[in-house]
């Protein structure tokens, strides 16, 4: 296996952010300051409730598919948007 | 092992032994089910094994035990892991055999010969006042987060809710660097000191709970409300008959474990009550209603991942039809059943919890539908009809458990899709009729 870069570079909301190999879109968001992943139909702000793939609160576009945070390993040029 | 995780259009996949979920009782089902020769295909909806209680990631540190398997079943030569794959549907008919699964890159048909279930559990989420708030998440949540590497260095945290979970939960989010400010077991004090006497029947259990004891952790305590502005600022926490606001960051509120069903319940599984929630029926080799098709692990009924891996390793012989192997470990299971009743009688649900939302609570977190929205009604069909609660993106998973608790529903078996799917995975799971197995840019469901 190949040596591990330690760290991983993605694209949050458009901005360029660096997180350790490994952590999740779900802790990214929150290491980039922008926790939130979507805004409820009543324009509540949400962040991840369940962390394991139940709840679907951090379900986020993640190049260019909806997918969920909590179950989705950051990779090297990823883009992640918060859903409208 | 091979993993795969390449490019997969509505492929087939074959097994002689489909084990769905890679958390103790599919990683001990999966070697077990190898060990006669047969081809195991293990496959989870995470990016490690291991389930929950094994999560990997940056931050977590596993048990020895959990390693030593996840080594067993890596090195395994017949067993083949699917990683970030997600079990949405059944295609044809039961007695073909197959399931759609949905990956990173695409739809597989999944051929199997038996199938183990081992889907697991969920936390049992119930609503209070500011429970929707951004810091809110369910106390094994956090755990989760944390080991995905959710930062709470500096954090002050409340951890509440009921079981021995919250001891582990304390525990990591200590390790992490969080003030952990307190931990609120809804069961009084009696229960919990009951449970603790009886812990040396469990030796090893007994030493787990010294290692997590906590000087923060009260009683006949629940979480009432959170209070805060786009963020937690403080929660009101009700100990005994007094309340009282403690000023944090987090709060992290899980009131147990509910099995995952969802699969069992589409293959046609039987169900019985277990502790208060519906889980899937088994007989002492773990088989089912359904002829081929195991289940073992919490899935079966919550009773914790030494019990998980006695019934995993059951299931897996019996699938095989190793008799003798399986036979061997009924006396282990029974040990850890033991266990698991002593657990969930120590930990019972106070019925008051049904009084922790105020009347604009929401229930249904996809749809914003508030508790008094849903008290008007008597089913959850009805409701559901009128309000649309249940049916939003978690189809009913976090919502229809709360209902089911708070209003005593009777909750309708999981439906098709299993899980939020993909357009062209959905197309794929009927191929004759359908020709597009590939609409381009479709991404889940439509965003709200």
């Amino acid at each position: 296996m190949s040596q591990l870069p330690a760290t991983v570079q993605l694209q949050i909301n458009g901005r360029a952010v660096s997180v350790a190999h490994g952590v999740s879109v779900a802790a990214a968001l929150a290491i980039a300051g922008m926790p939130t992943t979507r805004h409820s139909v009543s324009g509540e702000p949400r962040t991840p409730l369940c962390g394991m793939g139940i709840c679907q609160e951090c379900r986020v576009q993640i190049n260019g598919r909806v997918r969920l945070a909590c179950q989705t390993v950051c990779a090297p040029g990823m883009q992640v948007e918060r859903l409208p | 092992m091979n993993t795969l995780n390449t490019s997969l259009q509505a492929q087939s996949l074959r097994c002689d032994v489909l084990v769905a979920g890679a958390g103790p009782a599919g990683l001990s089902a999966a070697l077990a089910a190898a060990s006669g020769g047969a081809r195991v295909l293990l496959l989870d909806d995470n990016p490690w094994t291991g389930g929950q209680i094994w999560r990997g990631g940056p931050y977590a540190e596993l048990p020895a035990a959990a390693k030593a398997l996840q080594h067993k079943v890596a090195a395994s030569h017949n067993i083949e892991v699917l990683h970030a794959a997600r079990v949405v549907g059944v295609v044809g008919q039961l007695a073909d055999h197959t399931v759609l699964v949905e990956t990173d890159s695409g739809a597989l048909h999944v051929h199997w010969g038996r199938l183990v279930v081992c889907t697991g559990a969920r936390e049992r989420l119930l609503p209070f006042a500011g429970w929707t708030l951004p810091g809110v998440t369910g106390a094994g949540g956090l755990q989760a987060l944390i080991k995905g590497g959710l930062p709470v260095r500096g954090q002050r945290v409340v951890i509440a809710g009921s079981g021995p979970l919250l001891f582990a939960v304390a525990a990591s989010a200590r390790k992490a660097g969080a003030k952990v400010l307190l931990v609120a077991e809804q069961a009084s004090l009696a229960r919990v000191s009951g449970f603790a006497r009886k812990l040396p029947l469990w030796p090893s259990k007994l030493v787990q709970a010294l290692q997590l004891r906590d000087s923060s952790y009260r009683t006949s305590t629940t979480v009432r409300a959170v209070q805060g502005v786009g963020k937690v600022q403080s929660v009101t926490v009700k100990q005994g008959e007094s309340l009282r606001t403690v000023e944090c960051d987090r709060v992290a509120v899980g009131y147990g474990l509910l099995p995952n069903t969802g699969l069992a319940e589409a293959l046609g599984c039987a169900m019985v009550m277990r502790d208060g929630a519906p889980a899937i029926a088994v007989d002492a080799l773990q088989a089912t209603s359904q002829a081929d098709i195991y289940a073992a692990g919490e899935c079966t009924g919550v009773g914790g991942s030494e019990r998980a891996l006695a019934q995993g390793s059951i299931a897996g012989y019996a699938a095989i039809g190793a008799l003798q192997q399986a036979c061997a470990l009924e006396k282990e299971r029974a040990y850890w059943s033991a266990f698991a009743a002593h657990m969930h009688a120590s930990f019972a649900l106070d019925p008051g919890l049904k009084n922790l939302p105020m009347p604009e609570t929401l229930v249904c977190r996809c749809e914003d539908v508030s508790h008094q929205a849903l008290q008007a009604h008597g089913s959850w069909t009805e409701a559901k009809i009128h309000t649309r609660c249940g049916m939003g993106a978690c189809l009913g998973k976090v919502c229809g458990s709360a209902a089911a608790f708070l209003y005593g529903w009777q909750m309708p078996e999981a439906r098709l899709p299993l899980a939020v799917a993909r357009v062209a995975t959905l197309a794929a799971s009927a191929p004759e009729r359908l020709t597009c197995p590939d609409a381009p840019g479709s991404g889940g469901r439509p965003s709200k």
